[in-house]
């Protein structure tokens, strides 16, 4: 393809996703394009298993029988997720073991929130509360985004997150009007997940080095400022509500723009734990790669199961 | 208790998928496979529905003020009355699926019968579980034949695991006082009536899966009296912990 043909077809393409027209996995896209969405929705879908195992910790140690089923659904829910998304990725040419490679090797990354331990009970309700709150924000707008696949997943991803956040919420009210006991709990794990929480919406816009492009392809709708803005703004009354405080001495109201301001969020820590050096990053990368090594001799016994299965029916027929 | 027979039954039926949806619930996230993670969570899931029907009934016969959370994470060890089979640990995949297989075909067929009870509670609780265990019970069967028939590495796990936990299939069908009494009532069901059938049936899986049915006639028992093996109390340990630990709260 000449060159002149190759800008024509940007052209052509760029003018598509202008006019809200969905991109599908046969169309011509720029390579880019591709690539961008390779990254950001393997990295997606990375963070759904990783985040399955924080809150796997607590499933055997849940408080009653109704919470161990809502925990158990809820990580089943992330491996469902984990499991369309990385189906969604494929559409891009990409297979789902190579995509695994790239997450044990370390070239792929994941949420940095889910290098955080889960010491408590409490940290359930924190993670669907904050953790799921601030991914709802982030998400909502890909329901709109460029590429079909994605956007499509991202629709059924979102109605449970939300649902999953609703739960989170009602384990932290229960939690804040039980005993002092149960309340301190609760106000430790806010405490521990709200700076971690705020960063998961990515660094400040001035650090932050894909947010042009990810605009133009609709892979981002607002800048992470504005969306840690609009996270504080909707969850600081939610912490007033049932009596816990904000761990921010910072955070104040701010009459004229109608919004909080908030204090210096630590990027050292940010960028400390994005690195790899976490409290738990080695733990979960081995976790993860424990899983895949310890199963391969399960995923070699099906492939060879059904190699077989197919030989003795090509036999039969013959 | 007024209904002590009825209350120890229910808690005969419950404890085994209690104990085996907490197994489980151990492996969430750590599985071979995304889909296989998903299968095994979902049999905990479908095993805790359960329990929760069954429990909420015992506490009803009990009337002493307990709820299902008491009942399930407040007794001693020695009260819990689940055969040893389910409470086997998951050693590999081969033991979660050996243990899967010998314990659905047991409680399919077992479901079956309750689902005829005399006690409208327990029947219906049965019709319910039966859907799910019916899939269950394929799933497991369908991992058996792919491990048994699957590569040699596959076939030496699984026989070994089925070897290893053939000792524990025969308590499936020893009777407690509490099931003579409630078979006597037309509520249980008569367990050693399922024996020959299961044997059959399961050594036929086995061997469409190029496995061999153990020959050993050495068993264990226990479980049903609460006798349980040395894995039970780390279980529970985690089962209880918060209960343990926070008493007389709500969550």
């Amino acid at each position: 393809m000449s060159e002149e043909q190759i800008k024509n077809l940007e052209e052509q393409f760029e003018a598509r996703i202008a006019r809200d027209e969905k991109i599908e996995p046969k169309d011509w896209m720029p390579e880019k394009y591709r690539q961008t969405h390779i990254r950001q929705m393997s990295q997606h879908a990375h963070s759904e298993i990783v985040g399955m195992l924080p809150e796997g910790n607590w499933i055997t140690r849940a408080p009653s029988l109704r919470r161990k089923v809502a925990l158990l659904a809820k990580v089943q829910d992330e491996a469902g997720h984990g499991l369309y998304l990385y189906s969604a990725t494929e559409t891009l040419g990409i297979s789902r073991d190579e995509m695994y490679e790239q997450l044990h090797t370390g070239k792929a990354k994941y949420s940095s929130i889910f290098n955080y331990p889960t010491v408590t009970w409490a940290d359930m309700g924190a993670i669907g509360w904050l953790v799921d709150g601030a991914a709802i924000i982030n998400q909502v707008p890909l329901c709109n985004t460029s590429y079909g696949p994605y956007a499509r997943a991202m629709i059924r991803v979102c109605k449970e997150e939300s649902f999953h956040q609703r739960q989170g919420y009602e384990i932290m009210i229960k939690l804040a009007n039980g005993t002092p006991e149960q309340k301190e709990m609760a106000q430790d794990a806010l405490n521990r997940w709200w700076w971690p929480s705020l960063m998961m919406l990515g660094p400040t816009d001035a650090e932050s080095i894909h947010t042009e492009q990810s605009m133009k392809w609709k892979l981002k709708r607002k800048s992470n400022d504005d969306l840690r803005q609009q996270f504080i703004d909707q969850t600081v009354p939610q912490a007033d509500l049932i009596g816990l405080t904000i761990p921010d001495p910072d955070l104040k109201w701010n009459e004229e723009r109608g919004s909080y301001d908030f204090g210096e969020i630590d990027w050292d820590e940010f960028w400390q734990v994005v690195k790899g050096h976490g409290p738990m990053n080695k733990e979960r990368m081995k976790a993860r790669v424990g899983a895949w090594e310890e199963g391969e001799w399960v995923r070699d016994a099906a492939m060879a199961h059904a190699e077989k299965k197919q030989n003795r029916k090509e036999k039969e027929a013959v | 208790m007024k209904n002590k027979n009825l209350y120890n039954y229910i808690l005969g039926i419950a404890d085994n998928s209690l104990i085996l949806g907490q197994r489980l619930g151990e492996l969430c996230g750590h599985g071979p496979t995304l889909e296989t993670d998903i299968a095994c969570t979902n049999v905990s899931l479908d095993l805790f529905g359960q329990v929760r029907s069954y429990f909420q009934y015992a506490a009803k016969i009990a009337d002493d003020g307990r709820t299902e959370d008491d009942i399930a994470m407040l007794r001693k060890e020695r009260e819990y009355l689940n055969v040893l089979l389910v409470e086997q640990p998951n050693t590999n995949f081969a033991y979660t699926i050996g243990r899967q297989f010998l314990f659905d075909v047991y409680h399919l067929a077992f479901l079956t019968e309750l689902e005829k009870s005399k006690d409208l509670t327990l029947s219906a609780i049965a019709k319910k579980s039966i859907k799910e265990v019916r899939y269950h019970e394929r799933f497991s069967s369908d991992w058996v034949k792919r491990l048994g028939d699957g590569t040699e590495e596959s076939k030496t796990k699984m026989q070994e695991a089925i070897n290893d936990l053939w000792t524990y299939t025969d308590e499936l069908f020893h009777q407690t006082e509490a099931d003579k009494a409630m078979v006597k009532e037309g509520i249980g069901v008569d367990v050693t009536k399922l024996k020959e059938d299961y044997y059959e049936n399961v050594s036929e899986l086995l061997e469409e899966s190029t496995l061999e049915v153990p020959e050993s006639k050495y068993f264990q028992k226990g479980g049903k009296k609460g006798i349980h093996t040395e894995h039970m109390g780390y279980l529970l340990a985690e089962l209880q912990y918060m209960q343990r630990a926070y008493p007389n709260m709500e969550w």
